[in-house]
């Protein structure tokens, strides 16, 4: 839980540099600057009720018992009281919740570690240093963007067998550890945010090209690094499809273990709900202590790119 | 796009290095080296990982699928183009395609528009600005195998809270699992919950990029709120109008999870009514024909019309978004 930390001095400054923004705008005199009226906020209050409302849905019906869920299929607002009792039975169903949970908490972390260094490394040759062919492997980087990896599966297959890699973690971990977005993102923020002088300053002193890169560049990359990161971490946590084919159903992440629930137990709703709401929560909480650089970082690169 | 934002610079931090004239000593020899070398070793990562789960696969996709081959039986016989043949001649491929196609319209295209114009109100000087943005995307972190289990639930046939409400208001039960187009907007409105959030915020940060000059300028013209949004908003947003599109058209041609969790079977339906392409995909390779030939017949042809698409979809977009704003490019150039 230390993990947190970082972020949230950067939300403070993050909201200070919002604000100075803000009132830099304002300053501007830009007419649509005026505080909006009544509807647009119970426009977005409708939005944002129905993002939630399914989530809800999912953990009122994992509250009650599977009688009650088929007689009345609008549940009423307020949670009953089995919650526990459903939990219990997913945490003792044959899914292997524990290990899938730790499996899905291992390969996100992984992931997302690896891909914010190889990025940032990536990114940081390609913004700050000068190399023969920088700009076409650029273009080539943005451009295997592009290519939908999700049908190389087959081979991926074959090859990921051949090392006698399936079942096993790494067969998800290693294709996804590092991106041709993360690369770019990094190559764009870097290019503002890391001042030549620094490097030069660094490399006078006598520092190799990995030091430099340890002590200027990556520091200096830590707010988009969080993002990507953050970004990463959500992605592989929520993907499905490789690690279902890959794993199998004795060794899952947790999206395969929910989805062997209800390939089991179909007809018990509440044991499937419970089991959707106890694979939700991880993520949302990790949302609601980071999802503000998530934002940020989203604003952030899209007006760059 | 890409290399313009790269400052044209002709400093080198270590040029000073490079130039020495005198012997060179074995530690600056090596410094030489690091200097050299490291941009290409730093890059390697990607360029070598790429190769092996990207570039590889694909290519030997081509290779796979004009063979016989066996998910545990492994690589037989070259069969040059049948598998792709087989493939075209089954029913059931074209009407995964007819699937797929559908509840990508149905998907992509009000995500889009629904995104923007949440957006649009987004852009507002808000009170409490990261709470509805952030509110706006909660779902994105909701894996979509639980929306799918949860968007299942809610649009059950029989006890579903959907039809629920439907039937509270008079109108017939929809049955959401038989009825094929029924099924698709299912779906598709699992995707949208999942993605219009996440879009909002691409096109929000867009908007807010967007130099409020221009709006003023338009308003000084006599241009409603309305008219600002299309004769200023869209166009400027075109770059990222077309990054959503294509990037949407990628995922959504590829769709797999909310399809295949949408029954606790993953067939596609009794009639395969919403077996997508990809799903057809996974059951040729890895259920009862465990044909990997086929499976990559398949997963090529997926690929050369996705890619037709994203080239149909880039111009399209392109055009649209330059059509309707003659004025403002005419105002750039001069």
């Amino acid at each position: 839980m230390s993990a947190p930390s970082i972020p949230v001095i950067q939300q403070t400054a993050g909201r200070g540099a919002a604000r100075a923004a803000a009132s830099r705008r304002k300053s501007k005199g830009a007419g649509s600057d005026r505080r909006p009226g009544w509807v647009t906020y119970a426009i977005l209050t409708l939005v944002i009720l129905i993002s939630a409302y399914p989530l809800y849905f999912a953990f009122l019906l994992a509250t009650s018992d599977s009688g009650t869920i088929a007689q009345n299929p609008v549940p009423s607002l307020i949670p009953r009281g089995e919650f526990f009792t459903n939990v219990e039975r997913v945490l003792s169903a044959d899914i292997h919740f524990w290990k899938a949970l730790w499996n899905s908490v291992i390969v996100s972390t992984v992931t997302a570690v690896s891909v914010v260094f190889f990025s940032t490394l990536a990114g940081y040759s390609f913004a700050k240093l000068r190399f023969k062919g920088r700009g076409p492997l650029l273009v080539f980087v943005v451009a295997t963007t592009a290519v939908p990896t999700q049908l190389g599966i087959v081979p991926l297959f074959i090859v990921m067998s051949e090392l006698g890699w399936t079942g096993k973690l790494i067969a998800v971990i290693v294709p996804g550890m590092v991106t041709a977005f993360g690369v770019f993102w990094m190559t764009q923020y870097l290019e503002g945010a890391l001042p030549y002088e620094l490097i030069e300053a660094a490399r006078v002193d006598g520092a190799s090209m990995i030091r430099t890169f340890w002590h200027v560049a990556l520091p200096a990359a830590r707010p988009a690094a969080a993002m990507l990161g953050l970004f990463s971490f959500v992605g592989s946590w929520t993907n499905f499809f490789w690690p279902f084919i890959v794993l199998g159903p004795s060794n899952p992440t947790l999206p395969v273990a929910v989805q062997l629930l209800q390939a089991t137990y179909f007809k018990d709703m509440s044991l499937i709900m419970a089991g959707v709401t106890l694979s939700v929560i991880p993520l949302v909480i990790v949302f609601i202590f980071a999802g503000r650089q998530l934002v940020a970082g989203i604003m952030q690169g899209a007006v760059k790119g | 796009m890409v290399t313009s934002t790269t400052p044209k610079l002709d400093r080198r931090p270590s040029r000073s290095q490079d130039r020495e004239p005198r012997r060179l000593g074995f530690g600056q020899r090596l410094g030489r080296w690091d200097v050299k070398l490291s941009p290409y070793l730093y890059i390697s990562p990607f360029f070598i990982l790429f190769a092996i789960v990207g570039m590889f696969p694909l290519l030997y996709t081509a290779w796979v699928s004009m063979h016989q081959w066996h998910l545990i039986g492994g690589q037989g016989e070259f069969v040059g183009m049948e598998n792709f043949l087989h493939v075209l001649q089954q029913p059931p491929f074209w009407k995964a395609l007819r699937n797929t196609f559908s509840i990508f319209l149905l998907s992509s295209v009000p995500q889009v528009l629904l995104a923007i114009t949440i957006a649009a109100v987004l852009d507002a000087n808000l009170r409490a600005k990261t709470f509805w943005r952030m509110g706006v995307l909660l779902p994105f972190v909701v894996a979509p195998v639980a929306v799918s289990l949860i968007f299942g639930k809610l649009f059950a046939d029989q006890s579903g809270l959907i039809n629920a409400v439907l039937g509270g208001i008079g109108i017939e039960p929809i049955r959401w699992h038989a009825d094929v187009l029924a099924s698709h907007v299912a779906i598709s409105s699992m995707v949208n919950f999942r993605w219009i959030g996440y879009n909002t915020l691409i096109f929000l940060a867009a908007m807010q990029a967007v130099p409020r000059e221009l709006y003023e300028a338009a308003i000084l013209d006599g241009a409603g709120r309305l008219r600002q949004f299309f004769s200023v908003t869209v166009p400027m947003l075109r770059p990222t109008i077309i990054f959503v599109v294509v990037t949407s058209t990628i995922g959504g041609l590829q769709i797999f999870d909310e399809p295949r969790l949408f029954d606790q079977f993953g067939l596609g339906g009794g009639d395969r009514q919403w077996m997508t392409v990809t799903m057809y995909l996974y059951e040729i390779g890895w259920g009862s024909q465990k044909s990997f030939g086929r499976a990559a017949a398949v997963a090529w042809i997926l690929f050369i019309i996705i890619l037709v698409i994203g080239l149909i979809n880039f111009s399209i977009t392109r055009r649209i978004a330059s059509d309707s704003a003659p004025k403002s490019r005419k105002k750039q150039k001069r």
